[in-house]
């Protein structure tokens, strides 16, 4: 603390740091959601998703030696599940959130399954751009060390709300999420459109759990996720089914993630799994404040089971 | 319209005719289709799991014998695998009550978590009592504990329209930072050094197990639990209103009937249920409550509830099932050299074909009383 010179500003700082690292997960497996439930379904198994991606991208980055063949892996292993999800949840009185549920324990147990060989290993990791190499101050350049995962995230959110609103794909899965009826009437068909949401939404959630275990925490173990996949459900929500305001939730997430980390740094330990605790406490907060008994929360895809 | 016709018709005449008792076989398969399709998809779902270890280059044949010789095939795992039902029968009926009024809770293990933490917790200061005190204090505090928890979730949805499915998992997270924060901290017993606990328990206030076997009292509780639960549901009024209230609830609103408070209570039950196993996890097996509180009963709880179709008798021959399929696990990881997480991709693998089944219902004839009521040529 004494010789960096910065002493507690390092907390924000580092929260700040690790708002961007921590956020990107929360970033993909959000966009991905949001896409899922835009087209009236929604996919709790997520969670299972993301530790299955990051399994698989590190597994293959291992492999292949090449940290982004890692991450294609975890895209398409999240496809995989996601057009299972997709498949099951197309047979009458199949419930979707059930089926999410299974696919949460069936993911992470396959996950843990093939991965026990590459706990040991060590993987390449995924490249950042140092945008603080500027400052000569360590802490700076640390917590502008932005890694590409991040900008392209960003990047999707902008483009995800750009073709919601002014392509016809957009259109489709807005009208299948909000009337099954009209677009069964426009003649499409509803099953493979959620279908193909859901594995889209399945390749986000396996790229962010690539990011887990080739940039941060940069390894694979049983432990990788704690909930982040079932969180960004719940921040699909509070975001209002926008992948805007998923971007900023999912900073606001990473900012909760990483708060812990940062006092430990500069020596708070008391508490410690309070503030691990910090993002879940966040997260209901929101839920509790933003959801009303009553009324339909706004924006929200008309068919989707969980706002009826 | 002919049958109301004849039925006035019957009724003029003085009386509607005898009921006539159907067959015994009739009545079987009319009674039969909630077992026998659950019973289909677990088979289903071993058979794919055994495709899955047949893939991998290991024997499906082996995987099976050790399954049956791990989990029921000598008394020894018998007692095994009753002793691993136990918490599994409580973590079901977390998920089963709160069921019945339409909620998704699967988050039994933060109701575990916290019970076991609040049976540790009250016991050390009262070694003056005497245990017949003290451990239904502990049974009292852990059943309050998760019932208060789990009622929370229940509250939430009602007052704030919460969503209880992500809501009781989320708080099964903080369940657990909360447990091992009080661990490490204000309750941590100085002398558990590398893994950080409450303070052990007395001896006397230890529970024991079912005379003539190597099982304790847990499952005792966790069958008298289902039997409660089910005689709550299906021979009460609360279980008629909640039925009600899970079919349509606009229905039972319209009708009177306490909407709110029925599924608060119901989800408090669910957790008090759960609560209790943790009690018994800490009064019965560790002595004390520390991180092995957290041992994934209340997942594989889901999976039962599902299995049962969240009817609480039918919770039991499937935790049992499931106690066994837990207890070979050691056995299986041994023998065939498969990593602990097999059984975990079992459960998936069975949850997943279990909830695929729903589609099933209905659709066979031979389970419709229609189909024999023609075939007997009665207009029902």
């Amino acid at each position: 603390m004494e010789e960096t010179g910065i002493g507690l500003w390092g907390v924000p700082l580092a929260v700040l740091g690790g708002a961007i690292r921590v956020s990107t997960p929360f970033l993909f497996v959000s966009l991905g959601e949001c896409i899922t439930e835009k087209s009236g379904r929604i996919n709790l198994g997520l969670e299972g998703t993301l530790v299955f991606g990051a399994m698989a991208g590190y597994a293959i980055a291992y492999e292949t030696s090449s940290a982004w063949l890692g991450v294609l892996a975890g895209g398409l292993a999240g496809a995989c599940f996601g057009a299972f999800h997709g498949w099951i949840c197309k047979f009458p009185r199949v419930n979707d959130i059930a089926v999410g549920i299974a696919l949460m324990l069936f993911g992470t147990g396959l996950a843990f399954f093939f991965g026990k060989p590459y706990v040991q290993p060590v993987a390449p990791h995924l490249p950042a751009i140092p945008f603080g190499a500027w400052s000569s101050v360590p802490q700076v350049e640390a917590a502008l060390n932005v890694n590409v995962l991040f900008l392209i995230g960003a990047a999707l959110s902008l483009f995800l709300w750009w073709a919601f609103a002014n392509t016809k794909i957009g259109l489709v899965v807005r009208t299948v999420g909000d009337s099954a009826d009209a677009a069964r009437a426009m003649g499409y068909n509803v099953d493979w459109v959620r279908l193909l949401a859901t594995a889209a939404g399945g390749v986000l959630a396996g790229v962010g759990g690539a990011y887990l275990s080739l940039y941060y925490p940069g390894s694979w173990n049983e432990r990788i996720s704690s909930g982040q996949g079932l969180m960004a459900v719940a921040l699909v929500i509070f975001a209002r089914w926008n992948p805007l305001a998923c971007f900023g939730a999912a900073l606001l997430f990473g900012g909760a993630g990483a708060l812990g980390p940062a006092l430990q740094s500069v020596g708070v330990t008391h508490g410690y799994y309070l503030f691990y605790a910090a993002p879940y406490v966040l997260t209901l907060l929101i839920m509790i404040a933003t959801s009303s008994p009553t009324r339909s929360l706004a924006g929200a895809p008309s068919e989707l089971s969980i706002t009826k | 319209m002919a049958q109301m016709t004849s039925d006035t018709v019957a009724v003029g005449l003085g009386g509607p005719p005898a009921e006539v008792a159907p067959p015994l076989g009739e009545w079987l398969a009319r009674r039969s289709e909630a077992f026998v399709i659950p019973v289909a998809a677990m088979i289903v779902g071993l058979a794919l799991f055994g495709i899955f270890i047949l893939v991998l280059g290991k024997s499906p044949i082996d995987l099976y014998s050790l399954m049956y010789k791990g989990g029921f095939g000598t008394w020894f795992s018998v007692q095994n695998s009753l002793q691993r039902a136990s918490p599994l029968l409580l973590a079901a009926l977390c998920v089963a009550l709160p069921a019945r009024l339409g909620l998704v809770i699967i988050g039994g293990e933060g109701a575990i978590v916290l019970g076991g933490l609040a049976a540790a917790a009250i016991a050390p200061p009262l070694t003056f009592a005497s245990p017949f005190i003290v451990i239904p204090l502990m049974a009292i505090a852990a059943m309050v504990a998760g019932g208060i928890w789990i009622g929370a979730i229940g509250a939430l949805r009602q007052y704030r329209g919460v969503n209880e499915t992500i809501a009781s998992l989320l708080m099964a997270y903080i369940a657990i930072a909360v447990m091992n924060q009080i661990v490490e901290g204000p309750l941590r017993d100085p002398a558990s050094l590398n893994k950080p606990s409450t303070a052990p328990i007395d001896p006397a206030f230890r529970i024991g197990n079912i005379p003539g076997m190597d099982v304790h009292w847990g499952l005792a509780a966790g069958i008298l639990g289902c039997i409660i639960a089910w005689v709550l549901i299906e021979k009460t009024t609360w279980g008629f209103s909640a039925r009600i209230s899970g079919g349509n609830v606009r229905a039972a609103l319209l009708q009177g009937l306490p909407v709110k408070r029925l599924v608060i209570g119901f989800t408090a039950l669910g957790g008090a249920f759960a609560g209790l196993a943790g009690m018994f996890e800490v009064a019965a097996i560790q002595g004390n409550a520390n991180a092995s509180l957290a041992a994934g009963y209340g997942y594989t709880g889901i999976l039962i509830a599902f299995l049962a179709r969240q009817n609480p008798l039918a919770i039991i021959p499937f935790a049992i099932l499931l106690g066994g399929v837990e207890a070979s696990n050691g056995l299986i990881q041994r023998r065939m050299g498969l990593p602990d997480a097999t059984m975990l991709v079992l459960e998936g693998l069975l949850f997943v074909v279990v909830l695929l089944s729903e589609t099933l219902y209905g659709r066979f004839h031979i389970f419709q009383p229609e189909m024999w009521a023609r075939n007997r040529g009665v207009a029902r």
